[in-house]
């Protein structure tokens, strides 16, 4: 048939190798930790296959650091892990953000704290937002709800690095890693040989010598260098990026990301086929939060009902968000529980029914 | 002739040249620098005795010394 | 120092000068300590080499975390440790350049026993400057993994007891055993001969990089007078007396020596 593109169907851990693949990623380091494994088995064979680099890590500090050097070089690295090897990474992501290095790491965020459980959770909100790391510093935080968007995130994830010179983080789950579906591959990038231009360390050939470092001593300078990363992060309040579903006549509008954005999709979906008026809200960026479209709902009179897959997190940045006008209600997954529509209906009449 | 020169400014006074000269013409002076260090030198007397074995270069951690040493006079042509 | 005639200086060369690569500038190195000579030495390989406009340095945390300042090659700075992973990440992302790390005891052989082991044992085709000076330089002179028995340092006031702390490694040995090491060697910085010979072996574990056999090591003894409590002279003979006997000199693998360059490549190359 005419125009028909092809679909492939494939774990959401492929969707993202494969994503990655195609955005011309050169090197890879990993370590084996359920539920990502399908990540680092796959660029084992393909990007090898495709002439790049690939490299299982000693440890998970070991691949992050790994990261760090081939990203100061200009080159389009990834590393995959999930939550107790995110842990782990932190120190040289807190690093490569401070010396301004780009780079791809992707977040299979499973049950915790502590080694936890192998199913998904979405507990790492906290540590993928702040930070996670020692400083002041932001990651570009990317949430899919389905293979496709891993795909598609993980494909724009290495223009939106070298772009702002910082590591990106691909947040998903055991659930969106682990189920197969149908995705819609794209085309592989060119990718500029040059790329990263001026601050790479490609040998000293002809001029000054170039020093990546994040350690700034003279007096102003670590300030200078706050200021700057600062400015940075102020920028890309405008690559803040969501779903709004039913918003428009909701009075309660669920806020959701992920796999549970999904989920709760199909119980808003159910309970509008009733004639209850509520919405979904799924940023698609967790940092940059979408915090002004939020308050936009706020200012219109929506009331909120967060719903997550922890204790409670990315509710501190709904009610933030909100906070000139509404409050959010906290509808909580304990990790280690797998939820269904049939369980967000009766917390989301709940907190309809609240006035 | 061969002979050597100490940097004033980047000698720290650690006396390791003293140690590896062959003819022990190295010496610590009683000058101070900006840093604080008492200097190494070769008293003027003394430096007709330098072979230019670069032993006190190759082991200053500064790079304070530099070194030059009498070329083999040429044979008449 | 009177200047000699210009009729004078026609009879003299000038044979011993900082090498190009490395910057001219004061170190805020303590008197004595042979972060200088182990600097210079790598300056001036870079230079004889004609490696250093395709250098990247990788730093390590320590004393000699300002490497990049005294080092005319691009460098990166790696966190504690992990200087050779970043250096694997440096040399898989641009494998022609030569790439070299450049690391305290505390650093490779605590912290970073892992990274260092499992580069050595992968055989990634850099060079590893480890700079052997049995305590923690940088953060006031605790104890190392190189440290002594029986020697005094803030975190073993009582000195290094076996039964408590246990024995002080020995890297070179540990590092000559792992299957991609193509060459790995103990040198020492102490007297003029040894810093000769300390040259010669970080050349060979250059070498093996430019040559793509494998993993190059050479550990450098060295001394830290002020940590010591010791003035450099002191110190010197601390490193002859005390610390060449537990750390003996000399090469530990060498797979040009030893014929073996051919078998140790892996994997069709």
């Amino acid at each position: 048939m005419a125009g028909k593109k092809e679909r492939l169907f494939v774990k959401g851990n492929e969707a993202i190798a494969m994503g990655a693949l195609a955005a011309g990623c050169r090197c890879f380091f990993g370590y084996p930790i359920t539920p990502q494994n399908d990540i680092p088995e796959f660029m084992s064979k393909h990007l090898v296959d495709a002439g790049g680099e690939f490299v299982q890590a000693e440890s998970e500090v070991a691949a992050a650091n790994m990261l760090l050097g081939a990203g100061a070089c200009g080159i389009r690295a990834m590393t995959s892990s999930s939550s107790p090897g995110m842990s782990l990474k932190q120190e040289a992501i807190s690093y490569m953000a401070g010396s301004e290095i780009p780079a791809v790491i992707v977040n299979m965020n499973r049950g915790g704290p502590g080694l936890g459980d192998i199913g998904p959770s979405q507990g790492d909100y906290f540590q993928s937002t702040r930070g996670g790391g020692h400083g002041d510093y932001r990651l570009l935080v990317l949430a899919p709800s389905s293979a496709q968007e891993a795909y598609d995130m993980t494909y724009d994830a290495f223009d939106l690095a070298f772009a702002s010179k910082n590591p990106v983080l691909i947040l998903g789950d055991a659930i969106i890693g682990q189920m197969k579906e149908p995705i819609v591959p794209r085309e592989p990038k060119a990718v500029d040989p040059e790329e990263g231009g001026d601050w790479r360390l490609i040998g000293a050939k002809g001029r000054e010598h170039r020093i990546i470092k994040s350690l700034f001593l003279m007096d102003g300078e670590l300030a200078g260098q706050n200021m700057k990363l600062q400015a940075k992060y102020d920028a890309w309040k405008k690559l803040a990026d969501f779903e709004a579903f039913e918003v428009k006549d909701a009075e309660l509008v669920v806020v959701a990301y992920g796999s549970i954005g999904r989920i709760a999709k199909n119980a808003v979906r159910a309970l509008r086929a009733k004639g209850k008026k509520v919405g979904l809200f799924r940023p698609k960026t967790l940092y940059p939060f979408p915090e002004k479209a939020l308050e936009k709902l706020a200012k219109e009179g929506k009331r909120f009902l967060t719903i997550e897959h922890n204790l409670g997190q990315m509710v501190e940045d709904v009610r933030l968000s909100v906070r000139r006008h509404a409050d959010s209600d906290l509808f909580c997954v304990y990790p280690g529980n797998m939820p269904s529509p049939d369980d967000f209906e009766a917390p989301i009449l709940r907190a309809l029914g609240r006035k | 002739m061969s002979r050597i020169t100490v940097s004033e400014e980047r000698c720290k006074g650690c006396l390791l040249c003293t140690q590896v000269c062959p003819v022990e013409i190295i010496r610590q002076s009683e000058r101070i620098n900006q840093h604080g260090y008492k200097v190494a030198e070769v008293p003027a007397e003394s430096l007709d005795k330098c072979t230019g074995c670069a032993s006190c270069a190759t082991i200053c951690p500064d790079v304070a010394i530099e070194v030059w040493r009498s070329k083999k006079p040429k044979k008449a042509a | 120092m009177s200047k000699p005639t210009s009729a004078a200086a026609a009879q003299e060369e000038l044979v011993f000068t900082r090498p190009a690569s490395l910057v001219d500038r004061a170190t805020h190195y303590c008197p004595g300590c042979h972060h200088g000579i182990a600097h210079r030495l790598v300056a001036e390989l870079l230079d004889e080499m004609q490696l250093a406009e395709n250098t990247i340095a990788v730093a390590s945390i320590g004393c000699s975390v300002f490497l990049y300042n005294y080092i005319d090659a691009d460098g990166v700075e790696s966190p504690h440790g992990r200087a050779p992973a970043v250096a694997t990440g440096v040399k898989r992302a641009r494998p022609d350049k030569f790439v070299f790390t450049y690391q305290g005891d505390g650093d490779l052989a605590s912290i970073g026993m892992a990274e260092i082991m499992h580069a050595a044992n992968r055989g990634e085709r850099i060079s590893v400057v480890f700079v052997n000076n049995t305590v923690y330089g940088m953060t006031g002179g605790q104890m190392a993994p190189t440290t002594l028995i029986g020697q005094k340092t803030t975190t073993c006031p009582g000195g290094r007891c076996k039964d408590r702390e246990g024995s002080p490694i020995r890297m070179a040995e540990i590092i000559a055993q792992l299957g991609g090491t193509a060459f790995c060697a103990r040198a020492s910085l102490d007297s003029v001969k040894n810093i000769r010979q300390a040259k010669k072996f970080m050349r060979q574990a250059f070498e093996v990089q430019t040559k793509g056999l494998g993993f190059g090591f050479v550990e450098l003894l060295s001394g830290c007078p002020t940590n010591w409590r010791m003035s450099p002279v002191a110190a010197n003979k601390r490193i002859t007396d005390e610390m060449i006997p537990y750390f003996p000199l000399g090469v530990y693998r060498d797979v040009v020596a030893d014929g073996t360059c051919g078998s140790l490549v892996s994997g069709g190359e």
